[in-house]
This record gives structure tokens, sequence and C-alpha cells, in this order.
């Protein structure tokens, strides 16, 4: 009776899991499958023919830009997640520590999220009227007396990428870190308090280890976004930086296919890897 | 293809209760002898899907053939590189491509696109040298680059290679072309430009841009490297992979030291780069320099001594089409070369295929303002209405002969493409 049961269970949790199993193997892992089988194909100027054949790859390695752009792609990513990390950290703990009331922490909540009631697109381009040459920004910094010559890295620049990142992404990094917060006992904080240790020690030794999978959570969000963004590059670089996204979107655009896979592939493993080793760091489902 | 009764406006679930109710009565009269009999498709009940790049996908066209030939025509709008991909590699989600001649050169081999009967084209002989035999004049001489006429014409319906000669079996029908140059805002620059060389002149540094457009950004980048005197191209149209690499090289040497504020993709980021003043010098194309020039900015389209770089752009028929909807595809192209939207077109600044029929659709002001380089004699207005040159205003270049004769070189896809896109991305990333 009992081996029935188990393994009426264990039927039943199969069936359940089974529908987001067939979603993700069709609309997941068989496209990335694909994406790796094109990878090895050829391309004419109008066509792609099925072939196994490392050319692609040998290309992308061998080709200096292929390096250049990956450390860009690594350098956003980086000061994005560290700029977004700290903003992301000091809005949650203000949130979670510093309003008491519970109506208070979802109102103020919800008001971070404002910013996502629009397209992202649209968001990130209505920076460029307010930085441009002529635009906002300088004409105040002028009007103040503060710089006589408009600045002119404020718009198309690594400055603006970043920024629209930042923009973009902070409230990635603020919900699971609040959430992790929100969960801390606060009987804790007392108990540390009692035991001696001021504001910093009870941050560094007690909230911060706790806050690690939310911190993590969000540190994937971030560097995920990031990693495979080209709109953003695109527009606030005015075309002038690249990063891997933009490549592959170059070759989408000039029709080879197999070569914007073979990048993609090569971004998908870079990316995994970057996680895996995030995830040394913190057992995400331990601390859960 | 879709077909639908517009005419009506029949629901689709109407319809259907239609045709069972027609299939059920022709089921019940034994008079089943095919489909199309018993549909009775009327020209008018076609829908024609063209797709094409912004400049000739205007909805105003679209709402005139529904008035003077009866049939729908749905516009898709898109960049080039998406128009090149799309009719490449989806042939059965157009009917009609409105595509530039170097766009042809790439996607006609793919076999996508069937070639036309010029016999069944009525103003065929009127239309401009330049797509025919390829001379303006007897006297001209032929540009470098991808020049519509040799990639014009093929040998059958079916043919894969271009003809050398006019065969009676063109790729595309002409519709659209101008002459290109660089844009300028006077106001900012304040003295004159005439060379293609003040692209890269430093004293314009974080002020210059140029398009993002491998195929026809090339061009330009060779029109510079040559007017500034260091080099002479064997054929811009086609280099080699060592002048390939060194236009890059120059080009590249200027990006790092800050010449460039931004590269463009689409008319409207060329037209905010100008108005905004975060750019006085640039690739442009002419519409976008009446979009400048509309708002009240100064925006001049500056003749350069070098000669223009020139582009040419007509409508292809999707293989797929036959029947009623070919002969539907048909008329439209014989409408558009009719004059209506010849002169719509002239009326942006841009050049009509067959400009004796275009005449017809213009006043006597208009066509000596656009087509004849004359001073206007009253207010020019563009086909919205809104007022674009004052009394006395003369076209930046002059006539048709002036701007037309003095191409220097066409849009290109060179032998050594695959290259030079790869450059491209280099340049992009660099």
């Amino acid at each position: 009776m009992y081996k029935f049961l188990a393994q009426r269970n264990n039927l039943i949790g199969w069936m359940l899991a089974s529908p987001l199993f067939i979603v993700l193997v069709l609309f997941l892992i068989l496209p990335i499958i694909m994406i790796v089988i094109v990878s090895f194909w050829g391309a004419t100027e109008f066509s792609i023919y099925p072939a196994f054949q490392w050319d692609n790859y040998e290309f992308l390695f061998s080709s200096s830009v292929t390096y250049s752009v990956f450390l860009k792609t690594f350098m956003y990513a980086f000061i994005t997640w560290v700029i977004t990390l700290i903003l992301g950290f000091t809005i949650a703990y203000y949130l979670a520590f510093h309003i008491k009331s519970l109506t208070w922490q979802i109102a103020l909540f919800l008001l971070c999220t404002i910013p996502f009631w629009t397209s992202n697109i649209i968001r990130m381009i209505s920076w460029i009227p307010f930085l441009g040459r002529n635009g906002i920004a300088n004409e105040t910094l002028i009007g103040l007396g503060l710089i006589s010559e408009p600045v002119e890295w404020l718009l198309f620049s690594d400055f603006a990428v970043i920024l629209a990142f930042v923009h973009l992404y902070t409230l990635f990094m603020v919900v699971p870190i609040f959430n992790t917060m929100m969960r801390i006992d606060h009987s804790l904080l007392e108990a540390a308090r009692d035991a001696g240790a001021n504001g910093f020690q009870t941050l560094v030794n007690v909230i911060i280890p706790l806050c690690k999978p939310g911190i993590m959570i969000g540190s994937i969000f971030v560097v995920t976004l990031v990693m495979g963004d080209f709109i953003t590059v695109r527009f606030m670089s005015g075309s002038q930086s690249a990063n891997v996204g933009r490549l592959i979107s170059n070759d989408v655009g000039l029709l080879q296919y197999p070569s914007a896979s073979a990048t993609a592939v090569v971004l998908l493993l870079t990316v995994l890897i970057t996680i895996g080793i995030m995830l040394r760091f913190v057992n995400i489902r331990k601390e859960l | 293809m879709t077909t639908e009764n517009n005419k009506k406006g029949l629901s689709r679930r109407s319809l259907l209760k239609g045709t069972a109710a027609t299939a059920g009565a022709a089921i019940g009269s034994g008079a089943i002898t095919g489909f199309p009999t018993i549909w009775a498709q009327n020209i008018k009940n076609v829908t024609l899907r063209q797709f094409g790049t912004g400049v000739s996908n205007l909805n105003d066209v679209a709402v005139k053939v529904k008035e003077d030939l009866g049939f729908t025509l749905e516009m898709t709008a898109l960049d080039s590189d998406s128009v090149t991909q799309r009719a490449a590699t989806q042939p059965k989600s157009f009917d009609i491509a409105d595509i530039e001649y170097w766009i042809c050169k790439k996607v006609w081999p793919t076999g996508n696109l069937q070639a036309m009967d010029v016999s069944k084209i009525k103003n065929y002989d009127k239309i401009a040298g330049t797509f025919t035999s390829g001379k303006l004049t007897p006297t001209s001489e032929i540009a470098q680059g991808t020049a519509p006429h040799t990639v014009g014409f093929t040998d059958s319906v079916n043919g894969k290679e271009f003809a050398k000669e006019q065969t009676g079996w063109m790729t595309l029908i002409p519709t659209i072309y101008n002459a290109d140059t660089l844009g300028i805002r006077p106001d900012l620059i304040n003295r004159p430009i005439d060379t293609w060389a003040e692209l890269l002149n430093p004293e314009f540094k974080g002020k210059a841009s140029i398009l993002d457009i491998s195929s026809i950004g090339i061009m330009d980048m060779a029109m510079v490297v040559e007017a500034m005197g260091d080099y002479k191209y064997g054929d811009k149209g086609n280099m080699t992979k060592e002048e390939i690499d060194m236009t890059f090289k120059i080009f590249t040497e200027a990006k790092q030291a800050g010449q460039f504020r931004a590269f463009w993709k689409s008319f409207d980021e060329s037209v905010n780069l100008m108005a905004s003043g975060e750019v006085v010098i640039q690739s442009m194309w002419s519409p976008a320099i009446t979009a400048v020039r509309s708002k009240g900015i100064p925006c001049v389209y500056q003749p350069l001594k070098e000669g223009y770089r020139s582009w040419g752009g007509g409508l292809g028929l999707s293989a797929n089409l036959s029947g009623i909807e070919l002969e539907a595809a048909y008329e439209y192209i014989n409408w558009y070369l009719s004059g209506w939207v010849g002169g719509y077109l002239m009326r942006q600044g841009y050049y009509s295929a067959v400009p004796e029929t275009s005449k017809n659709f213009m006043s006597e002001d208009e066509w000596g303002f656009w087509y004849e380089g004359k001073p206007a004699q009253g207010d020019i207005v563009n086909p919205q209405g809104v007022v674009m040159e004052k009394a006395g205003a003369v076209r930046d270049g002059g006539s048709f002969i002036d701007r037309m004769g003095a191409v220097a070189c066409w849009n290109s896809v060179m032998d050594e493409n695959q290259y030079m896109v790869r450059k491209w991305n280099e340049f992009i990333a660099a």
C-alpha cells in the first residue's frame, strides 16, 4: 500500500512537471541545439548551407575584434554590476530596515517599479535629448556656470551606455535583495546589538551573509541581461561601440547566420561559465 | 497572397459562411470544376503585399492604388539590412519587393524574384537611360559601382544570371533614384564646403557622422578617401582586399581620434543628429534634409566637386506570384510609372524613373524647381502641403542633368563583399 502511494506520487510529480518540461524542450533546448548546429554551417551572401566546418569559430577566435568586444562586454557587465549592487543594496536596506510601516514599504517599493511601466527602449531613448550637446543636462550646467562648453562625453559614450544599463536594471537587484532582507528575523539584529556589535558590524556579519542569495540572484539577472544586450549599446553609444550582442545582430542583419550562431554559442558558454563561477560563492538552493 | 472582400467589409465569419454555402450549392448542382471559377475572383479582391525601405513605402501610394486600381496594397517599411534579409529568406512573406539595385544583386541569385516581361510595361521606352543603357545622355560616362543597368536585366523569366544587354526581361522595374551627397548645417559651419574630404576634417571633430549600412557607407568612405587625394581606386564599387584595408585604416584612425559623434542606421536617426546639432556634417538622404529644414533649421544637401554617390530602387515581383495576382502586379507597376507616384516622389526630392509622365502631375513651377533646377516662382510645398522653399530658392545641386550627370559611383555589392562586411564590423567595434 505504501509502495503504491509512493509510486502514485512519483507519477503525479512527473505529470505536474511535464508541461514545463515540454515547454522548455520546445522553446529553449531545441532552439539552442539548432543554434549549435547552424554554427557549423557555411554561408554565402544570401543563403546558408549545411556543412560541418570550424570556419566560423576559426574566424571568431582569430580576430582581435572578438577579444576586444568580449572584453568590452565584460567591462559593461562588471561596472554595471558594481553600481547596481551598491544602489540596489542601499535602496533595499532603506526599505527593509528604515521604513517601519508595511504600508509605506509597499508604497515605496511600488514607486521603484514606476519606470517599468513604459518599455525599456523608451526609457533608454529618453536619455538622448537629455544628455545631448544642447540637451537639458548641458544647458543646466552651463546655466549654473559650472562649465562653459557643453560636455561631450555625456552622450554617445561608454558613460551613456552604463548610465542606461544602471537605469534599466537596478530594480532587478533591488527586488531579490529586498525579498531576502524582509525575511531576516529582527530578533537576530537585536541579538547582535545585545552581543555588542555596532551598526557596521551587524551589517557585515549578520545582514550581508543573510542577503547573499538575494544578492546572487540579482547579480545573475544583471550580468546576464547586460551581457545579452545589444540595443542599449547601439543607441547610447551612437553605434560607436560594440558588445557581443551587437556583433551577433550585425551578422544577422548581413545574413551571416552561421557566424552569428557561432558567436552566440561562445557568448552562451561565457555567460554559463560566469554564472557557474558566481554560484561557487553562494549555494542559492541551500540558503533560499 | 491573400484575397479578401474588402469592399463590402465582410467579417471572416460571414465570408466563411458564404463560402460554405456557395461550396454546398456548387456540390449540389454538380458544378465542381475547380475553385477559382466558383470563387470568381475579381481583381478588386486582390491584396498585394509590398515591403521595402521607408523611402518609397508611402501610405499615400496605398490609398491612391485603392482609389485608382481598386485593389489593396499592404506596405511594410524596414531598414535596408532587414529588407535584404526578408527578400532572401522569406520569399512567401511578400508579393512585391521594393528594393535597391545593390540589394537586387545580393538576392536575385536566390530565385525568390521573377523577371518582368518589358513588353507588358507600357512606358518601358520612356524609362531614363540610366536604367536601360546605363547612360543618362548618349555622351554620359557610366559611374563606378553597382550601376542599375548592370543588374537590371536577365535572360528569361526564371533567369539567374544578370544580362549585359537589354534583354526584354527586367529584374526590377526602376521607380526611384537620387544622387546623394553630404548634408551640412551651414549655420554651424559658416564657410563653404565643396569636397567629400571635409568629412574627416579635424575641424569637425566630434561633429561628423557616417551611416552604418556597409554597402552604402563604404562608398561614402571611398569618396572621402579619393577626395583627400592620397589614393585613386581602380573601381570604388569593386575594391580589392588591400583597398578595403586601406580605406578602413583611414576611417578607424579618424574614429579613434574622436572624429565621429555617432553612426546612424535609420533615416530618423540622421534627422535627429542633424536637427539637434550633435552633428554638423554627415552622410544623409534627401528627404532627411527636407525633414530638418521643415523644422526651420537650416540644412544643405551640399553638392561636392567630386560628384555624387547615387542609388536606385525598383519593384521586383515575388517568384510565387501567378494568375490574377501577377496581372494585378503588372497593372500596379504600369500605374506606378504612369506619373502620379513619380510626381509625388519628385516633390520629396527624389527622381522618377519615367520623368516625362511625372511632369503631368506637377505644376510648371514644381517641375522647374525640382527637375530643371530653376528658381522657384512661388512657395514650393511637399506632398503633405508643408512649405519647403520660398519663392526664389534654387534646388541644391541644380537640375536633373546637373545632378544625375555628376554621379561618381553607385551603392555597391563588391566581389569581396564578405570580407568588406567583416571589416565593417571591426570598424564599428574598433
